[in-house]
């Protein structure tokens, strides 16, 4: 068909062309960073409509199935709930009190209130990372919306990750448990800080790598582990998980344990997106 | 002229429908949490079934939408990919259309490859020296769960390319 053509690409020169080109690209968005946004959203106006029509029949589908599944099942649960949402109600009235309280004593030192609501967007994820090897998602929520690099998705309450690239009316979001992920983060009860190191190996058993804990640190099992003030990406005080196993490791001269995060890494649908930057300048290596 | 652009439309349809499936469908559908490799069973294929230029073209755009989407560099995966699709292209020779086994074995291999691969670049660089574990966690049930995936998306390919086949013939 073709060799009826006066001129005809061998396949090695065609592979010298093609390689040549991904070089070129290696380079551009190596100099560029995250720089590649037109490319991008022509892909992603193609695909986006695509994966949202695809998810919403298997949501559908998933509904059908799971209605059918277990009855009983939701009579014992909704029983179970009710229960607890007698305790809750009496334990909430208490915080409530206590929250008064507090409000009082703050106003009192004149301290502003930390951790309190960050202003947040919600966003469907609407596909998983192409490929097994790292944990990244997109969701359905872009520049458009509002949504900036490094801005912090939160599900559950908790961490789930970072905004690494934004679309038109997409965003991808790199998880903590991705094997690239490391995250500042400090004890809310000793205040001592430490890395947050997503592995491969230790999310299989349902854990996080923790890492950098200062060896004099009194932190005890089950502690809770937030997101640390001197982090140059996250905001302060987000909750990753609680702490199980510490110990001196090999070098003697810090402690490592692992972290059980609160959020279901397996089972995410929604998230929320905090749209609010912490604008520091990175000094640190993070 | 008209040939090669129906080539070129066919072909980017499979690619954008392969990796549409591959992020969302199978986000539903894990098996232990492994998701079957799509767009290698299309670029191996087209390797198999058009020769080395087809296999490098496909795998370069089949690697490129993962980069887009998925990678830390433009142009990382599309060499990878582009690879495959070369290598791939010296068995042209051995592919028969009516002989099914041989390519859809090739596509098993090819994921085990290219799990060793991603392996060595993206993990062993870093440090992560417990080979074992993503042999057994990650490269050997994707394999498995690629070649079962195979068992329906190979015949699918095969048949587009026929259909396609027929239009370039009755159009020359």
């Amino acid at each position: 068909m073709r060799g009826k053509k006066n001129f005809e690409l061998t396949p090695k020169s065609l592979l010298i062309i093609f390689t040549a080109l991904c070089a070129i690209l290696l380079g551009i968005s190596a100099a560029a960073g995250d720089k590649q946004t037109p490319l991008s959203n022509i892909s992603s106006s193609i695909i986006m409509p695509m994966q949202k029509g695809i998810n919403g029949i298997g949501n559908w589908v998933i509904d059908k199935f799971s209605a059918f599944e277990n009855i009983r099942d939701l009579q014992e649960e909704n029983e179970k709930l009710s229960q607890k949402v007698n305790e809750l109600t009496m334990q909430n009235r208490t915080l409530q009190q206590d929250r008064y309280e507090l409000d009082r004593l703050r106003e009192l030192y004149q301290l502003s209130e930390k951790y309190s609501d960050y202003p947040t967007v919600g966003a469907r994820v609407i596909g998983k990372g192409a490929g097994n090897w790292f944990r990244v998602f997109l969701i359905d929520k872009g520049s458009d919306d509002g949504i900036k690099v490094n801005m912090n998705v939160i599900a559950d309450g908790a961490l789930v990750g970072i905004v690494t690239e934004t679309g038109d009316n997409w965003s991808k979001v790199k998880t903590i448990i991705d094997d690239t992920s490391s995250v500042s983060a400090m004890f809310l009860e000793t205040q001592d800080t430490c890395m947050v190191k997503g592995n491969q190996e230790s999310i299989e058993d349902g854990y996080i790598d923790v890492e950098h804990i200062s060896k004099d640190s009194k932190v005890k099992e089950g502690a809770e582990l937030v997101t640390s003030n001197i982090s140059s990406k996250y905001l302060e005080g987000i909750s990753i998980g609680h702490v199980s196993d510490i110990k001196l490791d090999n070098t003697k001269l810090t402690k490592t344990a692992k972290v059980t995060p609160v959020v279901d890494f397996k089972h995410l649908q929604e998230v929320l997106v905090i749209t609010e930057l912490k604008e520091v300048p990175d000094i640190s290596n993070e | 002229m008209k040939q090669i652009f129906a080539r070129i439309l066919t072909y980017f349809f499979i690619l954008v429908a392969a990796f549409t499936i591959q992020t969302s469908v199978f986000y539903f559908f894990p098996l232990a949490d492994i998701t079957p490799n799509i767009l290698l069973i299309v670029v191996v294929a087209a390797g198999l079934m058009r020769g080395r230029k087809a296999g490098i073209i496909v795998g370069f755009f089949a690697g490129l939408l993962m980069d887009i989407f998925f990678g830390e560099y433009l142009g990382a995966y599309a060499f990878i990919y582009m690879i495959f699709g070369f290598v791939n292209g010296f068995f042209n020779h051995m592919f028969y259309a009516e002989e099914p086994v041989f390519p859809i074995m090739m596509i098993g291999v090819n994921d085990l490859v290219y799990g060793v691969i991603i392996y060595l670049i993206f993990y062993f660089m870093r440090n992560k020296w417990n080979f074992l574990f993503y042999v057994r966690r990650i490269i050997l049930p994707e394999a498995v769960y690629t070649l079962i995936a195979a068992l329906v998306f190979y015949f699918l390919i095969l048949w587009i390319d026929n259909k396609l086949r027929a239009y370039e013939k009755r159009s020359v």
